[in-house]
């Protein structure tokens, strides 16, 4: 904690959006700001609290669907994530969180349930999960490199035409296997990519902060690249792999025998 | 078709020759030949036994073994003790031994289908949270279709499982009858929601309600308070076990409980459980070289808070295995569900195929990682004496199969 000119970053319930390890990213915040010297204060908000209004980033995760819906209705209800984007607030929404700020997205059943509307995006259910490592080249105004991370999803998401991928697909599924991954809305960004994101790519880390608190001088940071390399070249083999058991799944419907 | 009696001999047959080969136990060979020439064959084997069936995200292979060891105390009992817990597994256990008593684990996912070829009277649910979401998406698809085995179960199945879960409390809800017990679980990130009706689930201390359907934590029949076990009648009996570890008094609790519903008492159940000292490996301390090497498993958020716990107050080094196979989870996002942070300022050496995701995931939060490239490479310089390996589940199988592990006689 620290005194009133801290960053604040606002985790969205992560009792609710935090089933993939997206919680990591509000860590991975965290932890650069301080090696960047800037003072931070983190604001995990358990579902039904009200949102901090004067939040300088906020980061939303994965979830499974019955949560996805709880925590749509209860930020529909809450308003100040709207209010947030509507400032320029930083935003990162990763998978369900994603999908929950844009037009529609399925419920449990499969029927579709009103989204948030953050993104001109729509996500219907695919008849199999998504699964593997995903790698990605950013929009190049971010000016970032390649993107790296693992995607888990059951929904297909087809932008609409105001909106622009976070990035392109270069191996994996990525929003409905037609080349975009994402999407970027001004300082507000949503993505598939877990591994959590912000570990796997320190960069983007960076750009959210330099966004709520100005430009951020490089970090060195060697394991983290010699991760993202190992990641970036297990991509092919691991998007292999997992097509094969959704193959074999769709044709036995059930879950798969180690 | 081959007549059933025929597909068992060919299916023996097929595990003795690839014994006498040299190659393997022949654990799935002879259940792979079997289900092959016979897709009913637990059906076929199970007919006629008594079967008590252990399943969970944590736990089942040492509550099984608990139950196995306190039922044994009393009548012989076959069992799937390699921890093959798949449909192969589970017939190649039927098959190697026609004890008219089976207690089998079972994996998650292959239960419902389980219970309606065995019909087993005694069903435990050790506890349910996220795992290997990478290759089944979520929990939720889960608790459903256990719920719906339950309710289909014949008249008279038991469930038995902990009330401080509220995802196998709900399945457990709707069996014939169910014996609910108070244990020291306390991983609740899976059940923020109520899994009768979506609404936020209330906690306060150990009771949970549902302020949307009223769904709420039953009272225990049976609870552990502290190390001692509690029955219906408020008698005590203290829980002495050689495992280690919070988790495994509830495991040791559930154990009991179904070994009284296969009838065997309590005291007996206990000194049984007490008896174990390692469990396919895990707990147990092997001499490699100058040190004392406890193994531990840790598997996901769960399992690994457990040991953490177990981990925070000793004093030990500490060495992590981190692999990313199928049955470990491909994507080891989940690292960061876990709170290492109470590792903060101590130095971990980590080896295994996805170390660098372990040590990037200790450095985040305040340990200090080294990197090793194997179990030997990490102990050299550790001072001599004690020190802790805890291990993914195919990290921990790899070491299992290395000197010294493999040449200790396992049970």
């Amino acid at each position: 904690m620290s005194g009133p000119s801290a960053l604040r970053i606002i985790e969205v319930y992560p009792a609710l959006l935090g089933t993939y390890g997206d919680h990591g990213n509000l860590l991975v915040l965290a932890q650069r700001a301080r090696r960047h010297g800037v003072a931070v204060e983190t604001v995990s908000v358990a579902p039904g609290q009200p949102l901090p209004r004067q939040g300088d980033v906020y980061l939303i995760g994965g979830a499974e669907d019955a949560a996805q819906v709880a925590a749509t209705a209860m930020m529909r209800a809450d308003g100040a994530l709207a209010d947030a984007v509507g400032r320029g607030a930083p935003l990162l929404a990763v998978c369900a969180g994603m999908q929950m700020l844009g037009r529609e997205f399925p419920g449990p059943d499969g029927a579709p349930v009103a989204g948030l509307e953050v993104f001109d995006l729509v996500t219907s259910p695919g008849p199999w999960r998504a699964i593997g490592e995903l790698v990605t080249d950013p929009a190049a105004e971010l000016g970032l490199p390649v993107l790296t991370g693992f995607e888990n999803h059951g929904g297909r998401t087809v932008l609409g035409p105001s909106a622009v991928p976070l990035g392109r697909v270069r191996v994996g599924f990525g929003n409905d296997d037609h080349g975009t991954e994402g999407v970027l809305a001004g300082h507000a960004l949503g993505t598939y990519l877990h591994g959590p994101v912000l570990a796997r790519n320190p960069a983007l880390a960076d750009l959210l902060l330099s966004w709520a608190a100005g430009p951020m001088a490089p970090l060195a940071d060697p394991l983290v690249d010699q991760w993202r390399s190992e990641r970036i070249a297990a991509a092919p083999e691991s998007v292999r792999v997992h097509r094969k058991i959704a193959a074999e799944r769709v044709s036995r419907s059930r879950p798969d025998a180690s | 078709m081959l007549p059933f009696w025929a597909a068992a001999t060919l299916a023996r047959t097929a595990a003795v020759t690839s014994r006498a080969l040299g190659r393997g136990s022949g654990t799935v060979i002879g259940g792979q030949v079997l289900l092959r020439l016979a897709p009913d064959a637990v059906r076929r084997l199970a007919a006629g036994r008594t079967c008590a069936l252990v399943s969970g995200s944590n736990g089942k292979t040492t509550t099984t073994r608990f139950l196995t060891d306190a039922v044994r105390s009393r009548v012989p009992v076959a069992n799937n003790s390699t921890g093959s817990n798949m449909t192969t597994g589970i017939a190649t256990a039927l098959l190697d031994d026609r004890s008219p008593t089976a207690v089998l684990e079972v994996d998650e996912y292959y239960l419902p289908a389980t219970l309606a070829a065995t019909d087993a009277r005694v069903v435990v649910l050790t506890n349910l949270s996220r795992d290997q979401l990478d290759r089944y998406g979520g929990v939720a698809d889960l608790v459903e279709s256990w719920r719906r085995m339950l309710a289909q179960a014949p008249a008279g199945t038991v469930a038995i499982t902990t009330c401080d879960d509220p995802l196998t409390t709900y399945a457990a809800a709707a069996a014939p009858r169910a014996v609910w017990v108070g244990t020291p679980y306390r991983w609740a990130l899976d059940s923020t929601l109520c899994p009768a009706c979506g609404a936020l689930l209330s906690r306060d201390g150990d009771h949970w309600w549902c302020t949307g359907c009223g769904f709420a934590r039953p009272e225990p029949d049976w609870r552990v308070d502290g190390d001692e076990l509690v029955d219906p009648s408020g008698v005590r009996r203290r829980i002495e076990l050689s495992l280690p570890g919070r988790a495994n008094l509830g495991n040791a609790a559930l154990a009991v409980v179904a070994a009284g519903e296969l009838g065997v008492a309590p005291e007996p159940a206990l000194a049984a459980a007490a008896k174990v000292g390692g469990v396919e490996g895990r707990f147990s301390t092997v001499r490699r070289g100058e040190h004392e090497v406890r193994l531990l498993l840790a598997k996901n958020p769960a399992s690994w808070s457990e040991v953490l716990d177990m981990l925070a107050g000793g004093g030990r080094p500490l060495v992590f295995a981190s692999n990313g196979r199928a049955a470990d989870g491909r994507d080891l996002s989940w690292l960061y569900d876990v709170p290492f942070e109470s590792l903060a300022g101590r130095e971990v050496r980590v080896f295994g195929e996805r170390r660098l995701d372990m040590a990037i995931r200790l450095e985040t939060a305040g340990a200090r990682p080294r990197l090793a490239e194997s179990l030997d490479d990490a102990l050299a310089g550790l001072p001599a004496g004690p020190v802790d390996v805890v291990a993914s589940y195919t990290a921990l199988q790899d070491l299992l199969a290395s000197p010294p592990w493999s040449q200790e006689a396992r049970r």
